[in-house]
């Protein structure tokens, strides 16, 4: 027997969980499938945690302003710990040309809301204690920016959303679509898993690394290729470091082309460097040789990290489009599918937006931002324009 | 204060001229063996509590006592540090760890070095203990270039805490000899061979998809590149949940034997011990050799799992033995002040009404052992050629780790090529030590009209033989086609007590008919390995059968340690004519009362700790299964952080899957725990100086 819901969200993690909260919280009835075998378990789990509107591209911003928003209220909200930590980002600088980018990019930042500003190598100083001052120009610091901890996220929205009735299936894996129609305007009316047949008018892919598996079933071909990156976390430490830290300068063992890192509620420092060389593909087993770069660029930019104790790294995959902005909304050519994907690494910090705005398009038929701004994020855009994201 | 150390130990050599260093305990001085563990050194000065935990304030201790779960953290000269895995030295300043600890704020520039070394070798084996040396001697023998590491300070692995002889033959595995020999010898025979490489204080820390293994070697972190890896690194502890489980004072028979046999503290003078395994009972006559009381054991089956020469062993010296029993809680303020133990029915399920109090500071837990394969389930994964021997492959003795470790060592040989035969000897000996003890049957029926003669009491088939090698006429003999079988004297007897001096399980005594035809008395002489002073020459002793029953009176007549009786002492006992064939041991403590108590408080799934690093109870756990149908142990992780701690789930997994178990969910559907680098914590300061000197 095929079951019927009002809207099918595949992918349980940092888009899927949100998205299936805003859609139940306005009354739909939902379902999730997911392949794992509970909530996060695929890239959200892999992610640091920082939420930042501190982008160059507006719709990210703004997107990003309303994650920012649910998660500094969620614990108001629902009496939920998701580890929200009010500590701001801050991107310290070392070098004229990352000033020069930086600087240039704070107009559009503030235009669209952010609240961010300039400040001089003092200042920085004392917004990352223990930050080594040598060549330290200065940089950008957003107060309102902030952490949460992705799992608790993940965790926190499928719980809110069974308490509105959505349900979740673990360990379905979607092998088609249900469509009808012709190729070139085909209606997506369902899924088939491995267990058995759904349909529902709105079937919003929020599949991660996986998502452009699930475009080809409608025949769209969204260019979302996953690279892997490795990240980490130490033992606890009293807390001392209040931003997320963002050092965009390529690192002198010429493999790092930045890194970023924070320090939890719980106090632990949680760390990850983006590689130079990219490495394409889903391999999600660790390397020999993250730690000892990592490691080196940590002290270099904080030397009292010596100190600190190294538990445990893992490693993730980003969903890469082209031009590292992520595909949301409406794609032409296969009615009734919704797309929240191709997050670029971002996905924890833009899920909630990003699930806001797609509960707002299947449920008010409009997103949330500005539908101008929001259409950035076309799935129907040109990938290859050449125009990128600044703050990738 | 008087130093808690052992002052004389029957087995252990107790050196009291060491080198000694003053460090401070939160601005205390106090003094410590130099280059001894800082836990051993706060245990030596009755210092039991380290710390407290910054989510609960809930008093921390020693718990593993071998840098596994870093419960015994403290402050040293101003860096989190394991005690138990670090040296005190002279003028550090030690402080106990209430809370978080503070970064120091130590903003010197540091030399961040080259690149990591890589350091390729042939065969990496990953613990020096007995299946990893036995296997290093083997490759060696073909040239085989091999590094051994290990985290400890010397090779030997778990055979260094192990006092009592080994069981096996003296052929394949030594024995008759003391773990902490063959330790030795092993490891001098691995020093020997110049192919094999020892690392130790080198703890391996994770194994990687590009086929290269972390370790911290010495404290610098180092990467391995192994054509095989061969993991060897034994086994850790298994734990019970109860209320009050994770107060100091309450931990493993590891540890303890860490403590007592390694450093020659005293943690104690009384204890408790829940498990009546080889390992619980070892255990038990481990603490009695070092002075220390044994209250009682309690095992939850009818009857103790161990060998059944253990078990009669520390019921002779009057130790009670409770089976069909189980802690029902700890208590204390700060630190074990009681243990509460009660009577279980035949689905373990305690038994109102049964409930007895023994006030004890020290309860070890001795609930079996679990292997070490983090790393060997992830070097699978990643498609590194993996083997495993001993304990890290399937639990068992020390000695089937050594037959284990050389089979292995010849699976890997021809593996490589080499064309070598698997000795069949070794595949029958690896299925005599895995085999369960068998049956208890009735002893040998005694030599009628001899004068002088053994009573052999080894009435259960383990794997064991010391005793026909022993015996300069040969007339102690197993007829059956294995050692499994059990000896038989038949012939004349010298007298000589070699064979009671080298029986592993204590289970043969010589009896000398007519000592004094006048009084009607005979001589029994029987093994003894307490320590001096328990008995003296003219004592009146209570003497006991084989099983610890009293038998009756007899008078200590000699007392005589050589060194061919391997530190073991022959004490010759005068007793009736009558007693002369049942007397096997002497009791040196009476039997404990139970003390029944009346008011229990019932057990509430709240008051129990399952995660000690990350503090979160049973009932968090029971529920969160409950309310959200999670079938999923990574779930439970996100929400509730546990396994998210230090220790990484090593503790906690096995707890967490019984509780899906009693949640009525089949574990094979249970998603089981990711496991993700580093097997244990490792500073970030060994990652920087790594290239500097290679």
């Amino acid at each position: 027997m095929t079951m019927k819901y009002d809207a099918i969200v595949i992918g349980a993690g940092s888009v899927g969980t949100p998205t299936a909260y805003f859609l139940s919280e306005a009354g739909l009835k939902v379902l999730v499938v997911d392949e794992l075998a509970s909530s996060g378990q695929g890239q959200n789990k892999a992610a640091i945690g920082g939420v930042r509107a501190t982008h160059s591209d507006p719709a990210k911003i703004q997107i990003c302003l309303q994650s920012l928003d649910i998660f500094s209220s969620w614990m108001e909200k629902t009496g939920t710990d998701i580890g929200w930590k009010k500590g701001g980002y801050c991107f310290p600088v070392f070098r004229e040309k990352e000033e020069k980018i930086l600087k240039s990019i704070l107009p559009i930042q503030k235009k669209h809301g952010l609240k961010i500003d300039w400040f001089d190598s003092e200042g920085i100083s004392k917004v990352v204690p223990g930050i080594s001052k040598k060549g330290l120009i200065g940089g950008t610091f957003s107060p309102n920016d902030g952490q949460v901890s992705p799992l608790l996220v993940s965790e926190s929205f499928t719980n809110e959303a069974m308490k509105f009735g959505a349900e979740f299936r673990y360990r379905e894996s979607v092998i088609r679509l249900l469509t009808h129609g012709d190729k070139e305007n085909l209606t997506v009316r369902g899924i088939k898993t491995t267990k058995r047949e759904y349909r529902a008018d709105a079937i919003v892919n929020a599949a991660g690394a996986h998502a452009s598996s699930i475009c080809k079933m409608a025949g769209l071909d969204i260019p979302i290729n996953p690279d892997s990156h490795e990240a980490g976390i130490t033992a606890p430490v009293k807390s001392f470091l209040d931003p997320l830290v963002v050092d965009i300068r390529p690192g002198t063992e010429g493999e790092t082309a930045n890194f970023y890192f924070g320090q939890q509620t719980g106090g632990q420092i949680i760390f990850c460097y983006t590689p130079i060389k990219i490495i394409p593909g889903e391999d999600r087993r660790s390397t020999s040789e993250f730690m000892p770069i990592m490691a080196k660029r940590m002290v270099e930019l904080i030397p009292r990290f010596k100190n600190l104790t190294i538990r445990r790294i893992w490693r993730g995959l980003y969903p890469m489009t082209p031009d590292g902005i992520a595909v949301v909304g409406k794609p032409r050519g296969a009615e009734g599918l919704y797309l929240g994907i191709g997050m670029c690494g971002q996905g924890s910090m833009m899920g909630a937006g990003v699930g806001y705005n797609l509960a707002h398009l299947i449920t008010k038929g409009s997103p949330a931002i500005e539908r101008d701004v929001f259409n950035l994020l076309s799935p129907d855009r040109d990938f290859y324009s050449g125009k990128k994201e600044a703050l990738k | 204060m008087v130093e808690a150390r052992i002052k004389k130990h029957p087995i252990l050599t107790v050196d009291v001229t060491y080198d000694y260093v003053t460090f401070t305990f939160n601005g205390k001085k106090l003094k410590a063996k130099n280059e001894e563990m800082i836990s051993s050194a706060l245990f030596a000065n009755g210092i039991h509590i380290f710390g407290r935990h910054n989510k609960d304030d809930s008093p921390q201790g020693i718990y593993c006592a071998n840098g596994q779960c870093s419960q015994c953290l403290l402050i040293a000269d101003r860096i989190p540090v394991k005690s138990c895995v670090t040296p005190v030295t002279e003028g550090m300043d030690v402080r106990s760890l209430d809370g978080l600890p503070t970064l120091l704020e130590d903003d010197e520039a540091v030399k961040t070095g080259g690149k990591t070394p890589v350091i390729k070798t042939q065969v990496l084996i990953i613990g020096g203990g007995p299946a990893g040396m036995s296997a290093a001697l083997e490759l060696a023998k073909m040239g085989i270039y091999c590094i051994i590491c290990d985290d400890k300070q010397v090779l030997g692995g778990k055979l260094s805490l192990q006092t009592h002889n080994f069981f096996g033959s003296i052929r394949d595995c030594y024995a008759g000899s003391r773990g902490i020999d063959i330790g030795e010898t092993l490891s001098t025979n691995v020093e020997n061979e110049n192919t094999l490489e020892i690392w130790t204080n080198s703890p391996v820390v994770g194994v990687f998809s590009d086929g290269l293994v972390g370790v911290v070697r010495d404290g610098k972190y180092v990467l391995v590149k192994p054509e095989r890896l061969l993991i060897t690194a034994g086994a850790r502890e298994k734990t019970l949940a109860f209320p009050g489980c994770d107060l100091p004072g309450v931990y493993g028979v590891g540890a303890f034997q860490t403590l007592v046999n390694r450093d020659l503290v005293k943690p104690t003078d009384r204890l408790f011990i829940v498990g009546g395994g080889n390992v619980g009972l070892i255990g038990a006559y481990h603490a009695l050799q070092s002075s220390i009381d044994v209250i009682g054991i309690a095992e939850a089956l009818p009857e103790c799992g161990g060998y059944k020469v253990h078990l009669d062993k520390i019921k002779r010296l009057g130790v009670p033995v409770y089976t069909s029993h189980t802690v029902l809680r700890a208590e204390g303020k700060d630190h074990l002040e009681r243990v509460i133990v009660c009577e279980i029915d035949d689905k373990f399920s305690p038994i109102k009404g049964t409930e007895a109090v023994f006030e004890i500071d020290t309860l070890l837990i001795a609930v079996g052992l679990t292997p070490v394969d983090e790393l060997k389930k992830q070097a699978e994964e990643f498609g590194l050629k993996t083997y495993a021997a001993g304990d890290a492959y399937i639990i068992a003795e020390a000695s089937a780790a050594m037959i284990s470790g050389r089979m292995t060592a010849h699976r890997i040989l021809l593996d490589m090529g080499y064309e070598v035969e698997i000795p069949p000897e070794l595949e029958e000996l690896i299925k005599i030590f895995m085999s369960r003890p068998g049956p208890v049957k009735d002893i040998t029926p005694l030599p009628k009209d001899k004068e002088i003669y053994p009573m052999i009491r080894c009435a259960q088939e383990i794997p064991c033989n010391p005793c026909t090698e022993a015996c300069v006429l040969q007339n102690v003999k197993i007829k059956e086609s294995t050692i499994m079988g059990r000896p038989q004297f038949e012939g004349d007897c010298l007298g000589c007590a070699r064979c009671i001096a080298i029986c592993p399980g204590l289970a043969i005594t010589l009896v000398d008919k007519g000592y004094d035809n006048t009084k009607k008395t005979s001589r029994v002489i029987v093994p003894w390995e307490m320590p001096d002073g328990t008995i003296k020459i003219g004592q009146d002793v209570v003497t006991t059968n084989m099983e610890g029953e009293v038998v009756g009176r007899g008078k200590v007549i000699a007392m005589k340690k050589s060194k061919w009786q391997n530190e073991r002492a022959l004490v010759s006992l005068e007793v009736p004519y009558k007693e002369a064939d049942l007397v096997a041991g002497i009791r040196i403590r009476e039997p404990t009362r139970k003390k029944i108590i009346k008011v229990v408080k019932t057990v509430d799934d709240d008051e129990i700790i399952i995660c000690r690093c990350e503090r979160v109870t049973k009932k968090e756990i029971a529920d969160y299964i409950k309310e959200t149908g999670t079938i999923d142990v990574n779930a439970v992780k996100a929400a509730l952080r546990v396994g998210m701690g230090a220790c990484g789930g090593k503790t906690c997994t096995e707890l967490i899957m019984q509780i899906f178990r009693e949640s009525g969910i089949d574990l094979k559907d249970v998603e089981s725990l990711v496991d993700r680098p580093f097997t244990q914590e490792v500073p970030l300061r060994a990652f920087l100086e790594g290239g500097d000197n290679r």
